[in-house]
């Protein structure tokens, strides 16, 4: 928490993103220490800033600190920094720790009213989920301006004094999607190592390659592919994807020991063929909350849809797998 | 197929709208538009129900059903028995 002291405390920043910076970012992006990637909360000046800047507010989480001063360079300007517990603008927005109370608390704790001349916040646009203009207004008499979604528009939003419709949207493009590989990644990684040495036990080789294959394709290739794969629910996408990605590494069991019944080949097929896919699809699933545009009412539907069918392709796999291997 | 990413709970009444734009500034998927005077639904499907709009608006003249369209957050509720979803990542408090 911070405390309010009796000068106003402003600390200097500046728009030079250093490789300490950077390496910071790295482990951000690979999830090493999650909620530990926090700025001091206040009042930062930019350059020389005077009582007539602009004054910019940002979430306490390193990478959007950064993005902000450093899409500032060149500008004199005030950063107020909201205790969003080290989250994001967007999440933290969602959350309600980017939100009206967390502005008006923090411009009295940093006395903006004495440091400015002016009444004016810019917000970024993705904080709105949050933050209710009219009452930032009402009880603190300062006007809540949003600014552009991305950062890096904020000097043409300066020098043209709005926002254009491209501004305003988010986009969720490739480049967006491949930073969030590696956190996916982190994530499965532990589960999917498990299993991999247990399928390696119970299926051989083969099954096991394809348990990784399948995990992959849920965190690797279904952010990359996403806009590509066919159908629009995450989750029927995710089963296109998994079915795929599980089809050779089934044809290629099928094709192993020629001499076993055909329907004990088929069966040993099936055994990757139905839970394979089911992982993909679930992983897919829950790529939505990285996602820019799913809805909950949307999100809700697809577990209620999709959930039963994973379970039952999933159960219905290991059965399978335990009867053949008592045959 | 249930086209899930359509779905949304967004409702808005224009008679209630003054006009501010607000709605119009927040959306990060261009839902709203002016229409002259008064704001106007003219990609109601793409809403993600953020709930920015509904925050903003002055008057009260949009209502939706905001929270995170997150599976992996309403699985975790789901199984935990927490009433409202949430980020796992987004605590409250260190």
């Amino acid at each position: 928490m911070q405390i309010s002291t009796i000068q106003p405390h402003v600390q200097p920043a500046t728009s030079t993103i250093t490789l300490a910076n950077r390496w910071d970012h790295f482990l951000a992006r690979w999830g090493v220490n999650r909620s530990g990637h926090r700025v001091e909360t206040g009042l930062y000046a930019l350059g020389n800033p005077t009582a007539d800047s602009p004054v910019f507010v940002t979430a306490n989480y390193t990478l959007s600190f950064d993005a902000l001063r450093s899409a500032l360079a060149g500008i004199d300007g005030y950063i107020m920094v909201l205790d969003t517990y080290g989250i994001n603008v967007w999440c933290a927005a969602g959350k309600g720790t980017f939100g009206t109370d967390e502005v008006v608390h923090r411009l009295e704790a940093t006395r903006l009213h004495d440091i400015v001349s002016h009444r004016l916040l810019i917000l970024p646009q993705l904080g709105a989920a949050g933050v209710a203009a009219h009452e930032v207004k009402k009880q603190s008499g300062f006007k809540v301006e949003y600014g552009p979604v991305r950062a890096a528009d904020l000097p043409e939003y300066l020098r043209t004094g709005q926002a254009t419709p491209e501004m305003r949207q988010v986009r969720f493009d490739l480049g967006d999607r491949l930073t969030l590989i590696p956190v996916e990644l982190v994530h499965v990684l532990l589960p999917m190592l498990i299993v991999t040495v247990v399928v390696f036990f119970t299926g051989g080789l083969l099954a096991s390659a394809a348990v990784v294959a399948a995990t992959l394709a849920g965190v690797v290739l279904f952010p990359i592919l996403l806009p590509w794969l066919p159908t629009r629910d995450f989750s029927s996408k995710g089963f296109i994807l998994g079915g795929v990605v599980a089809l050779p590494f089934a044809v290629a069991v099928f094709l192993r020991n020629l001499d076993a019944a055909w329907w004990l080949r088929a069966g040993m097929a099936l055994t990757l063929l139905l839970p394979l896919p089911s992982v993909t699809a679930y992983l897919a699933l829950n790529f939505t909350g990285s996602t820019t545009f799913t809805s909950r009412s949307g999100v809700r539907r697809e577990i209620f849809t999709y959930i039963p069918i994973m379970a039952w392709m999933l159960g219905i796999g290991i059965v399978l797998t335990i009867a053949l291997s008592l045959i | 197929m249930i086209r899930a990413s359509e779905l949304n709970t967004l409702q808005y009444d224009p008679e209630l709208c003054i006009g501010c734009e607000m709605c119009v500034i927040v959306c990060p998927h261009a839902v709203f538009a002016m229409n002259s005077r008064v704001a106007q639904l003219i990609h109601p499907e793409a809403c993600m129900e953020c709930g920015a709009c509904q925050l903003n608006c002055p008057t009260g003249a949009i209502t939706v059903e905001s929270g995170v369209g997150c599976a992996a957050a309403m699985i975790r509720a789901a199984l935990t028995g927490q009433k409202e979803p949430t980020c796992s990542f987004a605590q409250q408090g260190v």
